[in-house]
C-alpha cells in the first residue's frame, strides 16, 4: 500500500515538473514585446549618441557647472545601486532565512541586481570629466579616497550578482539546450556555451547548492558596503545636507524599498504579458510582496525622520537655508511629492488587504521607483545649489539638466532595461527547480526528472 | 609663422632640460640658472606679436617679454615634491581691500585662465545683518590638512613640503569629489575645451602653472610655486595696488606685500589675525586680518560686473 502511494506521489511530482518546465520556457515575444524592445533601443541608442557627443565637446553640453558640478549622472547613479541591492535581498537574506515563497522571484530579483549594477558603473564613467584615464585608478589608486572603495565594492558586488544569476541558471540553461525546438543557430550555440556541460546530475547540484549558499552568505556584507560606501561619496564631505551620520542606513533601507518596488513591478508585467506566469507568480506573491513593502518603507520613514527632523529642530546656520529650500522653498513640490508618494502612500495603501492585490501593488511599486528616482535627485543636487554665492554667472546658480543629459541618463535607464527583457526573452525568468523544491518535491525526483520533457 | 618657429625652440629647450633634470645629469639649481641664461640670449630688435591682457593686439620688441610662468616650473613628476624647507603663508589685509579686481586680473593673465575659470575670487561679505559689508579676495586656502587631497582617487591633488596644495592635471580623472570635499567651494572645472590665450599653446605643462589647461580636469589657485622658487612673490600679490596680500615662509616667520616686509607672528599678533572656517579644521594656510580701520569706504558694486561677465 505505502509502496503504491509513494509511487503515485512521485509520479504526480514528475507530472507537475515537465509542467513547470513547458510553463516557464522561454517564449517569442508578441508584437507588444517586440515594440518595447525597440523602444528600449532607440531610447538607448539616443543616449549612445548624446555621449559620443559628450566625449567630443566634453562636460559642457550638461547643465552641470562648477556651483552644481554633480548632477542627475550621479543622482541616477545611486538609484541603480540601491535598486540593485534587491538581488542581495531576495535572494540571499531571504534564502539564508529559508523563506520559501521568495522561490519564483529569485532570478527576477538576480536580474535586475545585475543590470543596474552594470549601469550604475557605466554611469559613472559617463560622468567622469577624463574616462580616457580610468587606468589611473588603478596606476595611482589611492587606498583613502572613497571612489576607490565604492569602485572596489561595486565591482565585488557586480560579480557576486552574476554569479548569483548564473549558477541558479545552469540547470535551466542546459534544459533550453536539450528541449528547445526550432530556434535559431546562435541561440543554440548560446545555450550550449553557457550550459558548461551541464549534466543534471545530483554531484553538480550539489555543488551549486553550496556555492549559492556560499555566495549568498558573501553577497550580503558586500551589499551593504555598496550602498554605505555610496553614501559615504557625500557623508564625507563637510556640505550641509550631506555631512551626516545617518547616511549609511539612511541609504541602504531606501535602496531595499526601491529594490523592492522593483522587483513587484516586474512580477505584475510579467503575469500580464505571460498568464502561463500566473500559476508561479501568484496573489499570494503579491500579498507578501505587498507586506516586505510595508516593512521596508517604514523602517525608510524612520531613517527619513532622522535624517529631515532632527536637522530641522536645530536649524543650524547653513543646514537650515537647506532645510528650508527642501521644505518650504523652490525644491518643497518635489520633496513633499516623493515622501508622499514614494513612502507614505504605498504605506497606507499596502496596509490593507484590498491593497496588496496585483493593480493597486503595481500602481504602489512604481510610485516607489519613480519617488525613488527623484529623491536620489533631493538628496544630490539641492546641497549643492542654495548656498549664496557670487562672482558666478547666474546662469550657473540653478541647476537644470540639459536635453542630452537626460538622454544620457534616460539612455542608460533603458540599457538596464533592456538587458532585463532580454534576459526574460532568452532564459527562463522563474528558475524551475527552486519552484520545485518550493512546492516539496524532493531533490532526489528533481535530480531525476527534470532534465525530461512532456515530448519524450 | 615666425613665432610658431620660436614656441617650438622653447619647448624643445625646455623639453631638454627636463629630460636632463629627469636623467640627473644637472642639478636643478643649475637647470634653472641656465633656463635664466636662455631666456636672456634672443636676439635684440625682434618683434614679436602679442595679446594685451584687455584684449588688445600689440607688436613689442621680444626682448621685453618675460616668460615669466614658464621659466621654473618643474614637470607634473618633480611638481610633487615642494621647495624644500619652506612652508608658505599668505595673510589677506581685509582692512584694505577696495574691490580693485587688479590681482585677479593678473591671476587671469599669467595663468592664461579663459572663459569662466577664475581661481582668484573677491566676494562682498557681510557676516550679520547689522554688521558693516566688507570685501574679501578669496584664494585656495592651501589646508595644511587639506579634504581635496584625503578624498582625491588618483593622488591627482597633492600636498607638498612647502605647504602648497596642486593640481595635476594630467592625472586628474574629473570625478570631481574634490570639488565637493572643498569646504571653500576653491576649485573650477574644465566643462569645455578651454580656449588658450596667447602663449599658453604649445607650452609643456607643469602643475606649478597650470597651464595649458586641459578639458575634464579641475585646476584652481596654485599659491604661483614657478614665482616663489624664484624668490619672487605671486601675481596677486605684486598687482594688488593697495598691498592687500602678503605672502611669505613661515618657518622664516616672514611675509611680504611686495613694499613693506614684517614678521609674521607680529602681525597676527597686532591685527588679530584669523583663518576662515576654523571650525573644520582643514588648517588653512591663508590668514586674514579682520576689516577694522580700513583704508577705503565700503562702495558697493554690483558683484560679477568683474571678470565673470567679461569672460562671456
Ligand atoms: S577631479 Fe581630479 S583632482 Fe579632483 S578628486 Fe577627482 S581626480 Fe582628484
Amino acid at each position: 500500500m505505502e509502496e503504491i502511494k509513494k509511487e503515485i506521489k512521485e509520479k504526480e511530482a514528475i507530472q507537475m515538473l515537465h509542467e513547470y518546465n513547458d510553463d516557464l520556457l522561454p517564449k517569442k515575444f508578441g508584437i507588444i514585446g517586440k515594440t518595447w524592445t525597440i523602444l528600449l533601443c532607440i531610447v538607448f541608442l539616443t543616449g549612445v549618441y548624446c555621449y559620443i557627443n559628450q566625449l567630443r565637446n566634453g562636460l559642457v553640453i550638461t547643465g552641470m557647472r562648477d556651483f552644481v558640478f554633480w548632477g542627475i549622472y550621479i543622482s541616477n547613479f545611486v538609484f541603480f545601486v540601491a535598486i540593485s541591492l534587491v538581488g542581495s535581498l531576495m535572494t540571499a537574506v531571504l534564502y539564508l532565512l529559508k523563506i520559501s515563497w521568495r522561490a519564483p522571484l529569485t532570478r527576477l530579483s538576480e536580474i535586475i541586481a545585475v543590470a543596474a549594477i552594470i549601469f550604475a558603473g557605466l554611469i559613472i564613467i559617463v560622468d567622469m570629466g577624463r574616462p580616457d584615464r580610468m587606468m589611473n585608478m588603478i596606476l595611482h589608486g589611492r587606498i583613502q579616497s572613497p571612489i576607490i572603495w565604492d569602485v572596489m565594492v561595486v565591482s565585488t558586488y557586480m560579480t557576486l550578482s552574476i554569479l548569483l544569476l548564473y549558477f541558479p541558471l545552469l540547470p535551466s540553461i542546459s534544459f533550453c539546450r536539450d528541449h528547445m525546438k526550432g530556434i535559431p543557430k546562435w541561440q543554440k550555440w548560446m545555450y550550449r556555451v553557457l550550459s558548461l556541460g551541464w549534466k543534471n546530475s545530483p554531484e553538480q547540484y550539489k555543488i551549486v547548492k553550496k556555492a549559492i549558499t556560499i555566495l549568498s552568505v558573501m553577497i550580503i556584507p558586500v551589499a551593504l558596503c555598496i550602498h554605505t560606501v555610496t553614501s559615504w561619496l557625500f557623508a564625507s564631505t563637510y556640505r550641509p545636507g550631506w555631512d551626516s551620520t545617518n547616511f549609511g542606513a539612511y541609504f541602504v533601507s531606501g535602496a531595499f524599498l526601491v529594490g523592492s518596488g522593483g522587483v513587484v513591478a516586474g512580477m505584475y508585467l510579467l503575469r500580464r504579458f505571460n498568464t502561463s506566469y500566473d500559476k508561479y507568480l501568484t496573489n499570494d506573491h503579491f500579498d507578501r510582496m505587498g507586506k516586505l513593502l510595508v516593512l521596508l518603507a517604514m523602517v525608510y520613514a524612520y531613517f527619513s525622520i532622522n535624517e529631515y527632523l532632527i536637522p530641522a529642530y536645530k536649524m543650524k546656520g547653513e543646514e537650515a537655508s537647506h532645510l528650508n529650500e527642501l521644505f518650504t522653498g523652490y525644491y518643497a513640490p518635489l520633496f513633499w511629492s516623493v515622501q508622499f508618494f514614494g513612502m507614505v502612500l504605498p504605506i497606507l495603501v499596502l496596509l490593507f488587504k484590498k491593497g496588496r492585490k496585483p493593480l493597486p501593488m503595481f500602481i504602489m511599486a512604481v510610485f516607489v521607483i519613480v519617488g525613488a528616482w527623484f529623491k536620489r535627485y533631493l538628496i544630490v543636487i539641492p546641497t549643492m545649489s542654495f548656498l549664496p554665492v557670487q562672482e558666478i554667472p547666474e546662469a550657473w546658480k540653478h541647476y537644470s539638466p540639459t536635453f542630452q543629459e537626460w538622454a544620457i541618463t534616460g539612455g542608460s535607464l533603458a540599457g538596464a532595461l533592456l538587458i532585463i527583457t532580454i534576459f526574460v526573452r532568452y532564459f527562463p525568468i522563474i528558475s524551475v527547480w527552486e519552484i520545485a523544491e518550493e512546492k516539496g518535491i524532493s531533490e532526489d525526483i528533481i535530480y531525476k526528472h527534470l532534465h525530461e520533457s512532456n515530448e519524450k | 609663422m615666425e613665432d610658431e618657429n620660436k614656441q617650438n625652440d622653447k619647448t624643445s629647450r625646455k623639453d631638454f632640460l627636463r629630460k636632463s633634470l629627469l636623467t640627473g645629469s644637472v642639478f636643478a639649481a643649475g637647470a634653472i640658472g641656465l633656463n635664466a641664461l636662455s631666456s636672456c640670449e634672443k636676439k635684440p630688435g625682434e618683434k614679436v606679436k602679442m595679446l594685451t591682457a584687455d584684449g588688445k593686439m600689440v607688436e613689442v620688441d621680444s626682448n621685453y617679454i618675460n616668460n615669466t610662468p614658464s621659466c621654473c616650473a618643474a614637470p607634473s613628476s618633480e611638481s610633487r615634491q615642494g621647495i624644500p624647507g619652506k612652508k608658505y603663508v599668505m595673510v589677506i589685509d581685509l582692512s584694505r581691500c577696495k574691490h580693485a579686481l587688479k590681482c585677479q586680473d593678473s591671476c587671469q593673465k599669467y595663468h592664461h585662465l579663459s572663459g569662466m575659470n577664475v581661481w582668484l575670487k573677491v566676494f562682498k561679505m557681510q557676516d550679520a545683518e547689522n554688521t558693516a559689508p566688507y570685501w574679501m579676495p578669496k584664494p585656495c586656502m592651501h589646508c595644511d590638512k587639506p579634504p581635496c587631497v584625503k578624498v582625491c582617487p588618483v593622488s591627482a591633488t597633492y600636498k607638498r613640503e612647502d605647504g602648497i596644495v596642486l593640481v595635476d592635471n594630467e592625472r586628474c580623472i574629473g570625478c570631481r569629489f574634490c570639488m565637493a570635499a572643498c569646504p571653500y567651494s576653491t576649485r573650477s572645472f574644465n566643462w569645455e575645451e578651454p580656449q588658450f590665450l596667447h602663449e599658453s599653446k604649445g607650452m609643456a605643462y607643469s602643475p606649478e602653472t597650470g597651464f595649458p589647461q586641459k578639458k575634464g580636469t579641475v585646476e584652481k589657485c596654485d599659491f604661483c610655486p614657478d614665482m616663489l622658487k624664484q624668490g619672487k612673490l605671486p601675481h596677486c600679490v605684486t598687482a594688488c595696488p593697495n598691498g592687500v596680500f602678503y605672502m611669505g615662509d613661515f618657518n622664516e616667520d616672514t611675509v611680504s606685500n611686495g613694499s613693506e616686509t614684517v614678521r609674521f607672528s607680529q602681525l597676527m599678533k597686532d591685527k588679530g589675525g584669523f583663518r576662515l572656517n576654523e571650525i573644520l579644521g582643514t588648517e588653512p594656510s591663508v590668514y586674514y586680518l579682520p576689516a577694522a580701520n580700513r583704508l577705503f569706504p565700503f562702495i558697493d558694486v554690483e558683484i560679477g560686473k568683474g571678470k565673470m561677465e567679461k569672460g562671456e
